[in-house]
Parts: C-alpha cells; sequence; structure tokens
C-alpha cells in the first residue's frame, strides 16, 4: 500500500501535501490526482493550487477554513485518491528551429556526446516529455524524460539575455525559455510559439497537470511563417492526446 | 481622471495592489504591495475599496504634478513627502489641487511610501491585478517602474472626495518602523532539513539585510546555518518562505517571490511580519522567532480584526 502524505507548514496560509521525495512519473500523477480531487472538492477557505514534483502546495484562509478542519478534509480526499480518473493526457507540440543562430550550442551539445547535431535533434525530437511542474519564471515548465545521451552542462558564464523561446538543456533537463532572460542553459534551438503570455487566460500554454510536450522540427522559412501568424493571433498550436504505452 | 504627472520616477516607483492571486501553478508570481497593511489603510484614507492600486515608493526622489484637483494619502515609510515644498502629513487625507506638486525628501523611518488616490489608480488588469511585475515585464504602466512623462489616471471616487477630508487615522494605528526588525516564523516546511544547531543559530543570531534585496527576496547576512542538505527536489515557495543558501546565508522570499524554488526552506515569515520587513532596507537587521501554527492564526486573526476596526472608524 502507498505510505501516506506528510502535511508540511508553509506559514501561517499555505500548506504542502508531499507525496515522496523523488522525481518519478508515478509520484506526480499522486499530486496530479490530489489536485483534481481538492479542486473538485471546493473547499470553502482553499485559495489556491500549486502542483510540484512530489507535493501539492495548498494556499487557504485560515479566518475561513482551520487547520485541522483543511487538514482532516485533505486526508479524507487523499483515501480516494487512488480511484480518481485523471483527465486525458495531452501532447503539446512545440515547433522549434535548431542550431544556427537560434541554436548557439546545438554543435557544442553534439561534440560534448560525440553526436553529430543531426542525431542530437534526431534525439531531442523523438520523446514526449512530461510536464512536472510550471515555476521559477512565468510559463517555465519543468519537463522530465530526456535522454542522457544529449546531455550537457550549463555554460560557466550564464548569458546575460537569452531570447523568450529559446529551447536548452541544463544536465539532464530540457526546457523552453518562456520569457527573456539571463541563463546558463545550452541553447540548441528556438520556437516561435508564445507559452507565456500575460493578456490570456490561463496564460500559459501549457497546463502543468496534464500535458506532454513534443519538439517538433522546422525549418527557418517555418519558423518566420509561425512567427507572423502568432504575432496576428492567429496561430493554434497543435495538440493531440497521448498514445499511451 | 489624469490624476498626475510623474515628473520625477523617483529611485523606483511602482503600481501595486494586493497581488494577483490564482496563476503561481504558471508560475506567475503574486506581487503586490511589500507592506500591505500600510496600502489598505491609504486606501481607506480616501474612501477606496482597500484593495485598490497604490504608488509604491521606494527611498526617495519620486515627484508628480497634479493635474486635477483630487485627495490622496500617503502612509507606509516616512519618506517626508511634500506638497509644493512643504511638508505634509502622513496617515490622512490631503487636499491636492491641479498644479501642486508632490514630493519626496528622503527616508527618515522605513523604506517603502504609498500613494493612495481617491477612486484609485487605474491600469488594465493584468490577470486580475494592476500590481506591476518588473522582471515579467508586465502589470501597472507597461510592466515597468515609473518614468518622467508616465500619466497616473484615476477611477472614479464612489465617495464624496470632500467628506473623505475629515477622516484621521487614530495615533494607536500608525506603525513605527525601526532598522531592527523582530519577524515571527512559523518553522518547516523543510525544517528537518537542518541541524539542531543550525536550527539554534537561526533562531538566536541577528542577520544584516544586504544590498543584494529588491521585491523578489532579501540576502542576508549572519552567522552560517548548519544544514543536512541544502538542495532540495524543487518545490513551491511563497512570500516569507526562508531559503538557506549553500553558504548557509538565509535569503527571505518578498512579494515578487518565484513560485518554485530549490533550496531547502528553513521557515516561513508569519503574514502580518511581512510588513514590517516590506519597510527593512539594506543594513538593517532582522530576528526570527518561533511561533506555533496555532499562535501565528491567533497573530492574523488580530491583525486583520485590526483593520476592520480601522475601517468602521474612518467610515
Amino acid at each position: 500500500m502507498r505510505a501516506q502524505s506528510r502535511l508540511l507548514l508553509a506559514g501561517d496560509s499555505c500548506i504542502a501535501m508531499e507525496f515522496g521525495n523523488e522525481i518519478s512519473p508515478e509520484l506526480n500523477r499522486m499530486v496530479r490526482r490530489m489536485f483534481f480531487l481538492v479542486k473538485q472538492a471546493d473547499i470553502p477557505g482553499v485559495l489556491e493550487l500549486v502542483p510540484t514534483y512530489r507535493s501539492l502546495y495548498i494556499y487557504y484562509d485560515p479566518l475561513r477554513i482551520r487547520l485541522e478542519d483543511l487538514k482532516r478534509k485533505l486526508r479524507e480526499l487523499e483515501r480516494k485518491a487512488d480511484e480518481v480518473e485523471l483527465p486525458p493526457q495531452r501532447v503539446v507540440e512545440i515547433p522549434t528551429v535548431y542550431g544556427g543562430e537560434y541554436g548557439p550550442d546545438l554543435d557544442f551539445v553534439a561534440k560534448y556526446n560525440n553526436l553529430t547535431p543531426e542525431e542530437v535533434v534526431e534525439i531531442h525530437t523523438s520523446t514526449d516529455y512530461l510536464v512536472y511542474m510550471i515555476g521559477f519564471t512565468p510559463g517555465f515548465a519543468y519537463l522530465g524524460g530526456m535522454s542522457k545521451r544529449i546531455a550537457a552542462p550549463r555554460l560557466e558564464t550564464p548569458r546575460v539575455r537569452v531570447p523568450a523561446g529559446s529551447v536548452g538543456i541544463a544536465g539532464e533537463q530540457t526546457g523552453i525559455y518562456p520569457i527573456e532572460s539571463p541563463g546558463g542553459w545550452r541553447i540548441i534551438g528556438r520556437t516561435p510559439v508564445k507559452i507565456f503570455d500575460p493578456t490570456r487566460d490561463p496564460p500559459v500554454i501549457l497546463q502543468p497537470t496534464s500535458d506532454y510536450v513534443r519538439f517538433v522540427r522546422i525549418s527557418e522559412e517555418e519558423f518566420h511563417r509561425i512567427k507572423r501568424l502568432v504575432e496576428s493571433g492567429e496561430y493554434e498550436v497543435s495538440i493531440r492526446p497521448l498514445r499511451e504505452g | 481622471m489624469k490624476a498626475f504627472e510623474v515628473t520625477k520616477p523617483g529611485f523606483f516607483t511602482t503600481i501595486q495592489d494586493l497581488g494577483r492571486w490564482g496563476y503561481q501553478m504558471y508560475g506567475i508570481p503574486v506581487s503586490g504591495a511589500m507592506d500591505r497593511r500600510s496600502l489598505r489603510i491609504a486606501n481607506l484614507l480616501v474612501g477606496n475599496d482597500e484593495g485598490e492600486a497604490c504608488l509604491e515608493v521606494t527611498v526617495y526622489g519620486l515627484e508628480l504634478k497634479a493635474l486635477n484637483d483630487t485627495v490622496i494619502a500617503v502612509t507606509g515609510g516616512d519618506l517626508t513627502p511634500l506638497r509644493n515644498g512643504e511638508p505634509i502629513p502622513m496617515w490622512q487625507p490631503i487636499r491636492v489641487r491641479k498644479g501642486d506638486t508632490i514630493s519626496f525628501r528622503g527616508p527618515k523611518s522605513g523604506c517603502r511610501a504609498y500613494i493612495a488616490v481617491s477612486g484609485g489608480i487605474d491600469v488594465p488588469k493584468v490577470l486580475g491585478s494592476r500590481s506591476t511585475y518588473v522582471k515579467g515585464k508586465f502589470g501597472g504602466i507597461e510592466g515597468r517602474p515609473l518614468k518622467p512623462g508616465d500619466i497616473i489616471e484615476t477611477k472614479e471616487p464612489t465617495v464624496d472626495i470632500l467628506r473623505v477630508l475629515a477622516r484621521k487615522l487614530p495615533e494607536d494605528f500608525i506603525p513605527k518602523f525601526k532598522p531592527e526588525v523582530n519577524v515571527r516564523v512559523v518553522l518547516g516546511p523543510q525544517d528537518d532539513y537542518f541541524t539542531e544547531n543550525g536550527i539554534k543559530t537561526f533562531l538566536t543570531s541577528e542577520y544584516t539585510i544586504t544590498v543584494k534585496s529588491d521585491r523578489m527576496g532579501y540576502r542576508l547576512q549572519g552567522p552560517k546555518i548548519e544544514y543536512i542538505e541544502y538542495n532540495i527536489i524543487s518545490d513551491a515557495c511563497t512570500r516569507g518562505s526562508i531559503q538557506v543558501l549553500g553558504d548557509g546565508m538565509p535569503v527571505i522570499l518578498m512579494s515578487d517571490a518565484q513560485t518554485t524554488g530549490g533550496y531547502a526552506k528553513i521557515a516561513t515569515v508569519i503574514t502580518p511580519d511581512m510588513d514590517l520587513l516590506g519597510q527593512a532596507k539594506p543594513g538593517d537587521k532582522v530576528r526570527f522567532t518561533q511561533v506555533s501554527i496555532e499562535e501565528a492564526h491567533t497573530v492574523l486573526r488580530k491583525y486583520e480584526e485590526e483593520i476592520k476596526k480601522i475601517k468602521e472608524i474612518l467610515q
């Protein structure tokens, strides 16, 4: 049987429900189950939920719900967690142009792993990456599932400016910079899609509770064509159901 | 209504309200005023709802020219507010006439002043809030600090603004901001990543706020906090989270706190005491006192009851 979660205090208005201490799709699935259960339960006084790798953070108003009552309610829900049907998982396709000015570190990642740049792209585009959680900056998805064969260390000195949409590798992780920011990841490509846009609601194209990301290689011409559509608000990202197995 | 033109933007002035809630799962920080009690009272003094957007003025230098007659209130840290070069009282409504200049000479106590304008500052809401998040470049005016030439627009006041001029906050409710801050904390969520010794050091030592401090977080300097491990599998952070870095030094996350992070969090500052930290500046000293979660909730209840009382007194 699964061990009961730990309830940890994160101040006077937030509690963390922690299901374990590792990065694994199974543990993360438990977080997602609890997310949907608590959301559906619509508990008065519960304000906001933040799913993470292995825990669910629950913001609450202690003047509207007593902590003891909230804990009791969470335990009740947790007992039902194994029976929850999760909403269907989606694969969000992220068109990406690799190498050149868009991916200045592609050659490094290839050399570092004794591969050709072509092989790196091949490997990077052949996996559905699980969105474990979103955080750190608006829209930054912590993705899981990258092949160790294209792992690469961070830059010794971070770049001052990494353009929004840059696709990078750091250690055994891959990710997309949703906003222009400083950064030390090895940049291998760029997507014209706006991962984060505060004028949309929800503001992020990815859901931390159901999504996978699949990078799809595009040409430079395609990049510019999609970018124009994105600018004019006519671009719709391609989403398909996850094929199990 | 066009209320003010910004003639000098000052060191760092942004539009803030009580924050952008409901989007932390997308990595969007809550933001909002660093000293929320002062923002709420400023609004109540001029007849606004307590959560309307205000100007958060940092340290010095802001200068505004009134484009219309209005009523303002200045609360928070005492940055020596002036009208046409003459000192004006804080914590009460102030009549401003077209052509008047409002400026700040510099800090006497605290470091952030709040200017509420009758009607409330009118900028488009982004994801439910008017708060400026500068790192994300959204909220407020174009997601940035104020610059010369910006126009501060306000909504139509819902009360007779001349009648609010009689409002006055009793002296007892006016906070005093000191360069030594004692804040109460609830241990966790990762206090088990620290040695007994480390927790003792944290709770008995004095820490100094360093210049590496902004609306996102305050880096502190002081006795090293002993940990068992300082890296965690990244999880959520909140306003008030106290992370400990590899060098054993604590960082208190403030209003623009990142929503997730990978450092172990030894404790969390209780909500009411975050206002005191919001008025603390580099060089100020911080001490931490542990309270139980029950005590923390009692303090929070009293804090909210006090604001309710202020609301009643001012009406």
